[in-house]
């Protein structure tokens, strides 16, 4: 049953990626990101991270494209723009292309080379559940100094966009 | 539905990693193919994301949650980061009418 869902949730996440970088539109984008994204949230849940599951969909899938849908719209982009714009770069398509299978190599070689426990199936691995209780005291206590600054960094973020954005007023 | 399922190799850490390089190239191969810079940024995000997976394919194979609590921190810098880059998508757009990576190339030697 694991296994179903393994692939069932990495084809989802795989082909949501794929049709999100050739898609012409952002719009649909957006959306097949956002598929992609309940893929992950699923394979996370498959790992046992139920917490992070559920954040990446309310964070990931629901807040942040949430974001991108609005700023798609708000640009109000007309069909002729994105005509008239070239989708896609070539040079950089190929560039791209080398790097990404050099890099899909690498990560291949090293995981069937030093092979640190990595062969072992997760099914056959001592469980680990990650519900909100059992992240709280590695989160809460362990990590509390790196999670202040976190909300450090978002209140500058947002006075960043904020100041970013605003019209000068007459 | 069974015969399908035995015949599927059981899943080993390695299926994960290998998937979460596979989403990596293909993020790395939007950044770089695609002129429309919202597409650039999701791709981004998608980059981010392959990245979380390992970390959490290597918290469960370790048996410990330092991992997820770096997934946490990561989707939280993740999620300012979008902020950010969004309004200078904002600003670019109401300067120079357009979304496309060339409309910002002043810069370029």
């Amino acid at each position: 049953m694991e296994g179903l869902g393994f692939y069932a949730f990495g084809a989802l996440a795989l082909v949501g990626a794929l049709l999100m970088v050739t898609s012409r539109n952002p719009l649909h984008g957006v959306l097949w990101l956002v598929a992609s994204f309940l893929g992950l949230a699923g394979l996370f849940g498959g790992l046992g991270a139920h917490f992070l599951a559920a954040v990446q969909i309310l964070v990931y899938a629901g807040a942040i494209l949430v974001l991108f849908l609005f700023v798609v719209m708000l640009l109000n982009l007309r069909p002729d723009d994105l005509t008239r714009m070239p989708s896609f770069s070539v040079r950089g398509g190929v560039g791209g292309l080398i790097l990404g299978a050099g890099g899909f190599a690498a990560v291949v070689g090293a995981v069937v080379l030093g092979t640190a426990g990595f062969d072992r199936e997760v099914s056959a691995l001592a469980p680990l559940e990650a519900g909100a209780a059992e992240l709280a005291v590695p989160l809460f206590r362990d990590a509390l100094l790196p999670f202040e600054a976190v909300s450090l960094l978002l209140l500058a973020a947002i006075v960043g966009a904020v100041a970013l954005t605003k019209r000068r007023l007459p | 539905m069974t015969p399908v399922l035995a015949a599927l190799p059981p899943v080993t850490v390695q299926h994960y990693l290998l998937l979460s390089a596979l989403l990596f190239a293909v993020g790395l191969v939007g950044v770089l193919f695609r002129r429309n810079i919202l597409i650039v940024l999701m791709s981004l995000e998608l980059m981010i994301s392959a990245a979380n997976l390992a970390l959490v394919a290597f918290s469960r194979v370790h048996g410990n949650l330092q991992g997820q609590v770096m997934v946490f921190f990561s989707i939280a810098v993740a999620a300012a980061e979008a902020a950010v880059a969004l309004s200078l998508i904002i600003a670019l757009f109401r300067t120079r009418g357009g979304v496309s990576v060339d409309d910002a190339a002043e810069l370029k030697g």
